[in-house]
Order: structure tokens, then C-alpha cells, then sequence
């Protein structure tokens, strides 16, 4: 595989760009494998690159029953930030923002991540004050945090709607390492990383049903025939609950919930920064894309779903939401809307664990957050797999953690996956 | 928009209403042990396909229904009274 760097792009530029050779390979899949990751998206493919970068795993399968960026990892809103309070998250969600920031390097593929800030707008003496408390958390844990008054804000940004009689917009909380990616960049990235390391990153390959032996799932079976794997790990959000039960597990503490995100036709640059505007029980954020098209999302559809397209209330709560705090987008015109189901769980936290079955291992319950915790979910999950035992960022993060009472909840929503978005 | 049929309003686009969750949890006996009231709060099946679900219609009736609905699809095979008495109110008025 051609390593992108100066030379190279000299060389083939000089050569009719006929050197460059595939991003990743597509093998026919081995019969037996050290580990089999269910799940091609960002999660899954960290995972494996992980194990062969870090642990020297190098005989991993990546299964993935569609292609590589055509899940949830092409249906997100790319934003990257660490702004977690619980323990176990912040340590977690802070490791992960340290990794984007070389992750361009270490895969050695640009995945345009950018800092521009994450600006997230409050409007009252309370929230002000909640926010505070939240932010100085991370400020003692060595996380960037700091609040912007109103003439900083209006300095920044001056077209938000400063004039908001409900609403009024006090100032932000702001965390400034954090920022967006390019959401493809970062699938392609990890797949070309973890192939060059040995990685089979094997598509259309979807799992039909499970062979147990004493006690231990023995081999997997596919729709590109049986696959034999000594540790398996199921990294497939959205759909954990359909593979859990095929491999007759029960049930989980997780929902199925679809969330809708909206591009617009590229404009000028308008927005530096990713803003978040929350009040009440509305939720929207919003930054621009490098080719200029705004790109935001609100809350999620409230109904479980596992339809990948969303419903009309939504489009129209994301638009007012849009149009109270950005009156300047009102005559934009959207190319595109999406949805993608995700996992929400009991309190809004994840899970990276031992399961009932020895040889396999859970990486799921993202709710809202996976895009920003792909690099650390696969560091840990690959830690996870190859140690057998919980690094103590995620010691925590398993499915007894509600029967001990020990929920990681952020939001203190309680048990309704729903409103932990 | 999803269309529910409301037995005492009628039809309505489903954001006149709200989702509640899953309408098979039923919550074991005040002394069940941990283990089984942490299964019926906080695991579910999360059924891909048709499952009985609970909606409030708050800005209608104000009455909880149950609702069976696809996951995959959103269509609706029947909308009932939460109620049991009240299931047979409707039964008996049709």
C-alpha cells in the first residue's frame, strides 16, 4: 500500500497518478481467525487496528454485512469533544480527544480533524451555574474548559440571535480542543491502517447465526460461509440487541432510537465554531463543513425505531430550533437528511465488557457519542480483548453496573433511554 | 408521520402523542430479589420487528394506549386502551 507523504505525491503527480495502489485489500475470508470483530464502522475497525498496533494481534477479521462508511460511521454530525463530568467518562472521552489529535499522523490518512471549538451557548443563572460546575470538573481532570461572557460570544460569533426574549443567550461553554472531522476520512483511514497491519476487512459479510461449544461461541456463520474465531467481539451499535439474541443472550439494557442530521447546499463561511444551543427539552447543534455546507442535527425521533430515515417532527423541531438561535439560515435550502439508529442504553453511558459467553466481548450503547469515541473505544475494547481484563477508565462501563447501582448517568435522566440524548 | 388510531379521537399524526416504552415490563413482587426488578427496569428485548408499546395521547384524550407497532417499518396493527376496563369499554361500544 502507497504511503501518502510528499514524495509520493510528487512522484505519481509526475506519473499520471498510476502508482497508487488500493486502499485495502478484499480477501476471501480464512476459515479460523485470533479474534472476529462484528462490525465494520469506526468502532469495529479501531478495534482491529488497535489489537495489531498495540497488542500484535495480527490474525483479526473485521466483519461488516454492508461497506466500510455506510452505517453509522457516514451518519453522524462528526463532532469530536471531551466535555464529560462522571468518572470513567471524562478519563475516557479525554483519551479520545488526545488520539484525534495525531490520529492523522498515526494513520498516516488526513482525517481533517479540526479543532475549531466546541461552543456550548447557555441562557440562564442556572444552566449558567450547572455548566460551571460541569467545567470545572473537567478543568481539574487536566481537560481544556473555559466560559465565554456575552462580549467574547458576540466577538466570535457575531450572527447568532443575540435578540432572543425567551431564550436569551448569557454566554458558552467552551471547550477549545475540541472540533470535527471527516467522518469517511476516519473509516477509510483505520481500514487502510489495520489492513497494512494484516487486518481482513471483509464486506457484504453478514452474520446469520452462532455455533456454541462448551459454552464458548465455537464459529460464526456468514453469508461468506463459517468463520472460526478464539475471542469474538460484537461492535455493532444499533443492532446489539439483534446479534445478542441470536447468540440467545436475553435481553440488554438498551433501545434502539434513530437520530436525524441535515446537510445544507455549501454557503460562504459563516460558522468557525461547532455550537450547541439546548434549552428545555430542545436540543441543536451546528458547524460547516469544509466545503461550506452547514451541517446539524437536533433531538432523537422519541420513538424506538430501527429504520435508518427519520419522521417529519423532527425536521420541523430541528428548523424552528435552527431558526431561533440562526435567523441568517432562514432561506438555506437542505441537499440532504439522514437517520441512524443508534443504541441508547438505561443512563446514557457505554459499554465495554466481558459478557455472560467467555470468548465474547461487548462494545456498544454509543447513544449519541460514538463518533467522538472511536479512537478510545477501540484502544479499549482492544485492551479489553487481548488483556481479558477492564482497563480502569472502563472498569465500569459493563451490564452489571445497574443491578450494583453504580449507573454512569450524565444527564441523571434514570432508567429511559430516551432522554439521554 | 406515523398515524395512530386513537379509540376515542380517531386517527391523529403521531406528534399529538408521546412514546412511553415498552408495554411488556411488568415489575415483580416488592420483595423480588435485585436481580429481578434490575431485569424489569432496566433490560429490555428491544425487538426488531412488531412489538406492544405505550403512547400517551397528551395533546388529545390524555389516555394511554397501547400500541403494536413494527420497529422496522412503523406500521400499526392495533391500538388499544392501556387499561383493561377500559379495553372492554371499547370492546363493548363497537
Amino acid at each position: 500500500m502507497t504511503k501518502f507523504n510528499a514524495w509520493n505525491v510528487i512522484k505519481n503527480g509526475l506519473n499520471g497518478q498510476s502508482y497508487w495502489t488500493r486502499q485495502w485489500r478484499d480477501p476471501e475470508p480464512k476459515s479460523s481467525y485470533d479474534v472476529v470483530i462484528i462490525g465494520g464502522g469506526l468502532h469495529g475497525l479501531a478495534t482491529a487496528y488497535y489489537l495489531a498496533k498495540n497488542h500484535n494481534i495480527k490474525k483479526v477479521a473485521v466483519l461488516e454485512k454492508g461497506w466500510i462508511g455506510g452505517g453509522n460511521a457516514g451518519r453522524n454530525t462528526t463532532i469530536v469533544r471531551s466535555n464529560y463530568m462522571m468518572p470513567g467518562n471524562h478519563e475516557f472521552y479525554e483519551h479520545s480527544l488526545k488520539l484525534w489529535e495525531n490520529l492523522s499522523h498515526d494513520l498516516n490518512y488526513n482525517v481533517m480533524f479540526s479543532q475549531r471549538a466546541h461552543v456550548s451557548l447557555f441562557h440562564s443563572p442556572g444552566a449558567k451555574d450547572s455548566v460551571s460546575r460541569i467545567y470545572n470538573i473537567m478543568k481539574l481532570h487536566g481537560t481544556d474548559a473555559e466560559l465565554w461572557d456575552l462580549k467574547t460570544l458576540k466577538k466570535k460569533i457575531p450572527h447568532l440571535n443575540y435578540n432572543n426574549s425567551r431564550f436569551p443567550i448569557l454566554g458558552a461553554a467552551v471547550q477549545k480542543r475540541a472540533g470535527n472531522a471527516r467522518h469517511d476520512a476516519v473509516a477509510w483511514g483505520y481500514a487502510r491502517a489495520a489492513d497494512t497491519l494484516g487486518v481482513d476487512i471483509l464486506q457484504n459479510c453478514e452474520v446469520t447465526g452462532f455455533t456454541r461449544k462448551n459454552g464458548n461461541i465455537e464459529s460464526i456463520q456468514t453469508s461468506r460461509g463459517i468463520i472460526k474465531g478464539k475471542k469474538i467481539g460484537f461492535a455493532v451499535a444499533g443492532n446489539t440487541s439483534v446479534l445478542w439474541q441470536m447468540a440467545e443472550l436475553g435481553n440488554l439494557p438498551i433501545e434502539s432510537h434513530k437520530l436525524q442530521a441535515f446537510v445544507s447546499e455549501a454557503v460562504k463561511p459563516l460558522l468557525d465554531q461547532v455550537v450547541v444551543y439546548g434549552v428545555g427539552g430542545a436540543h441543536f447543534y451546528i458547524s460547516q463543513s469544509d466545503k461550506g455546507s452547514m451541517v446539524f442535527g437536533g433531538d432523537l425521533d422519541w420513538y424506538k425505531s430501527y429504520a435508518q430515515r427519520g419522521n417529519l417532527p423532527m425536521v420541523q423541531d430541528v428548523a424552528e430550533a435552527a431558526m431561533a438561535i440562526f435567523p441568517s439560515l432562514g432561506r438555506i435550502r437542505l441537499l440532504r437528511h439522514w437517520a441512524g439508529v443508534m443504541d441508547m442504553t438505561m443512563d446514557g453511558s457505554f459499554f465495554i465488557c466481558k459478557t455472560p459467553i467467555s470468548n465474547l466481548y461487548l462494545n456498544a450503547g454509543w447513544n449519541y457519542g460514538g463518533f467522538k469515541a472511536s479512537p478510545a473505544s477501540g484502544w479499549y475494547f482492544a485492551d479489553l480483548i487481548a488483556n481479558e481484563s477492564p482497563h480502569t477508565y472502563v472498569q465500569n462501563h459493563n451490564l452489571e453496573r445497574f443491578e450494583k447501582g453504580i449507573n454512569i448517568d450524565e444527564r441523571g435522566a434514570g432508567p429511559d433511554p430516551k432522554l439521554h440524548g | 408521520m406515523i398515524r395512530i388510531n386513537c379509540p376515542y379521537c380517531g386517527e391523529r399524526d403521531h406528534s399529538e402523542f408521546n412514546y412511553g416504552g415498552d408495554a411488556t415490563v411488568k415489575y415483580p413482587s416488592l420483595d423480588s430479589s435485585e436481580k429481578e426488578w434490575t431485569e424489569a427496569i432496566f433490560f429490555r428485548k428491544n425487538i426488531k420487528g412488531f412489538q406492544l408499546e405505550t403512547w400517551h395521547h397528551s395533546h388529545g384524550c390524555r389516555m394511554w394506549l397501547v400500541v403494536e407497532r413494527s420497529t422496522v417499518t412503523h406500521e400499526i396493527k392495533s391500538v388499544k386502551p392501556c387499561h383493561p376496563d377500559l379495553q372492554k369499554v371499547v370492546e363493548n361500544n363497537k
